[in-house]
């Protein structure tokens, strides 16, 4: 006598909350309009995990399925799987690039996406293939208009 | 997105002043949960008291010499037996054995009061209507609230706002006053808790809400709760675990059916599908309604084919969820019966990978009623 609702992709929650972005270095951190963070640390190795909104939006995070390191994957292929209580997103490869290492941490304790989105709650690593993929996608301030346009 | 403008509840306003996130649900503008979230929402229900809106759904009455047994040609439940103040789980037959809904039915002095799910309210009000329209009053009751006090602290919560209530029973109903406005209280609900529904005229309804959330042992939760509540509790959610493709020997509801309606008993059968139903609880169903619990963390979701060790198919899940008390992946399915019975080891397809389940008794969580 209740609800049901699963859904398949992040976008369905979203209800246009601002949210200012509290990573530093606009530089080296973009975003995607799939709610994903991705920063390069340098040498061409990229940490990516989802944003505050994605997070807010999908609710408790129960249950991550994460790439398998060594994979190399395209720009856009699904990486990996975020289940919430209700609801199940796919994780896309914001650039493409080779799997280096995941969040063991995230797995054990999948609340770390919620506690910690742009932080501890970090996906995974990744060798960006090709850098101009990833300066193709947008700055924080883009990202933070796109979140307040929704 | 769908043009349909979306209904509110009368305590719409007060969701959006809680922060709650709102869904689209039956028609309907509901809080799927509040700032807490679901699982902080869950947990409080279980440890404390929980407040739902729930005045989505349908609330009716029926009145008049002839409506107990008018409610007997539709419902397979003693409702002619029924002593006032009492409550019945019971659920409306097709005339092919499957569920058109299942409610709730309370003997008041004067009516039944009946309690139907919100996406199913207009078509079993017109079921009523053109069944046994003739027979008795069937009046809808759109201008009264629903509001669920589920939890162990629920009960201290009221007995405090009407004494009454600290005496009632699981499945009973009775009138009470609660902070100033007259509702009609039934000891019930959907989250395997002690627990209330009250049912209150709409323009009480928002005062009672404040007055309620006012006590330290109640927060709000939302849908997303109710859902993994009544999950775990292993009640089921309508046109998910049961529909009118399913019957209630499919289903495992006969406990539902008093031996007064059953095949030999004093009114047995006269409701619709009765034949239908009869022949196969004592054939017994090919498939039937099963708990599973994950042996792995993956959740497995509505949808997932089940299959056995072979990988041929047994059957396909109806609602799952990760338990929030167990800490583990929970679901219901249909399978078929060779596999139905506890601890059979079976595999839930979840993204083209096979994750075991073992097939559980339900509830998966211990009820918590406050019986007699």
């Amino acid at each position: 006598m209740t609800p049901h609702l699963i859904i398949s992709s992040v976008h369905l929650w979203l209800h246009g909350r601002p949210y200012s972005i509290t990573q530093g270095e606009t530089m080296t951190t973009k975003y995607t309009p799939d709610h994903e963070w991705i920063n390069v640390e340098g040498q061409e190795a990229a940490t990516v995990g989802i944003t505050q909104h994605a997070q807010d939006a999908l609710g408790d995070v129960v249950f991550v399925e994460l790439p398998e390191p060594g994979r190399t994957l395209k720009r856009g292929d699904v990486a990996g799987v975020i289940e919430s209580v209700k609801a199940a997103a796919d994780l896309y490869m914001p650039v493409s690039g080779e799997i280096l290492e995941v969040n063991e941490a995230l797995r054990a304790d999948p609340s770390l996406a919620n506690s910690d989105p742009m932080g501890h709650g970090w996906f995974f690593k990744v060798r960006v293939t090709d850098m101009s993929e990833f300066e193709q996608l947008i700055d924080a301030p883009a990202y933070e208009k796109l979140v307040k346009n929704a | 997105m769908s043009a349909t403008v979306l209904q509110k509840t009368p305590l719409h306003a007060l969701h959006l002043e809680l922060g709650a996130k709102m869904v689209a649900f039956a028609g309907y503008d509901m809080p799927v949960s509040y700032p807490e979230g679901i699982l902080a929402e869950h947990r409080h229900c279980r440890e404390s008291a929980a407040l739902f809106d729930v005045s989505h759904m349908g609330q009716l009455c029926l009145a008049g010499d002839g409506a107990a047994p008018a409610l007997e040609s539709l419902i397979p439940v003693d409702i002619i037996g029924l002593a006032v103040g009492r409550q019945r789980y019971g659920f409306f037959t097709s005339a092919s054995g499957g569920i058109l809904d299942d409610l709730m039915i309370t003997r008041r002095e004067r009516d039944w009061f009946v309690v139907v799910n919100a996406a199913c309210k207009h078509a079993d009000l017109e079921h009523l209507s053109t069944h046994v329209g003739r027979r008795c009053t069937v009046r809808p009751l759109p201008d009264r609230a629903l509001l669920a006090l589920q939890g162990p602290k629920a009960v201290n919560v009221l007995a405090r706002l009407d004494p009454v209530l600290s005496n009632s029973v699981f499945m009973t109903g009775v009138n009470a006053t609660l902070a100033g406005a007259e509702c009609f209280v039934t000891r019930s609900g959907y989250t395997g808790e002690d627990g209330f529904e009250i049912s209150v005229r709409a323009s009480d309804a928002e005062a009672l809400a404040r007055a309620l959330l006012d006590s330290t042992e109640v927060r709000p939760a939302g849908l997303g709760a109710r859902d993994t509540l009544r999950l775990e509790a292993g009640l089921c959610l309508y046109g998910h675990d049961i529909s009118d493709v399913t019957t209630p020997v499919e289903a495992g509801l006969t406990w539902a059916i008093p031996r007064v309606r059953r095949a030999g008993g004093a009114r047995a059968g006269g409701y619709p599908g009765a034949d239908v139903i009869e022949a196969q609880w004592a054939r017994g169903a090919d498939t039937r309604r099963v708990g599973l619990i994950g042996q792995e963390r993956v959740p497995v979701r509505e949808g997932a084919l089940i299959v056995d060790a072979r990988g041929d198919k047994l059957g396909q899940v109806t609602s799952g969820t990760l338990a929030p008390t167990l800490n583990r992946p929970i679901a219901m399915a249909y399978l078929a019966a060779s596999h139905a019975s506890p601890d059979q080891d079976v595999y839930a397809q979840v993204r083209g990978k096979n994750h075991p389940m073992r097939v559980s008794a339900m509830p998966f969580v211990p009820h918590r009623y406050v019986r007699a």
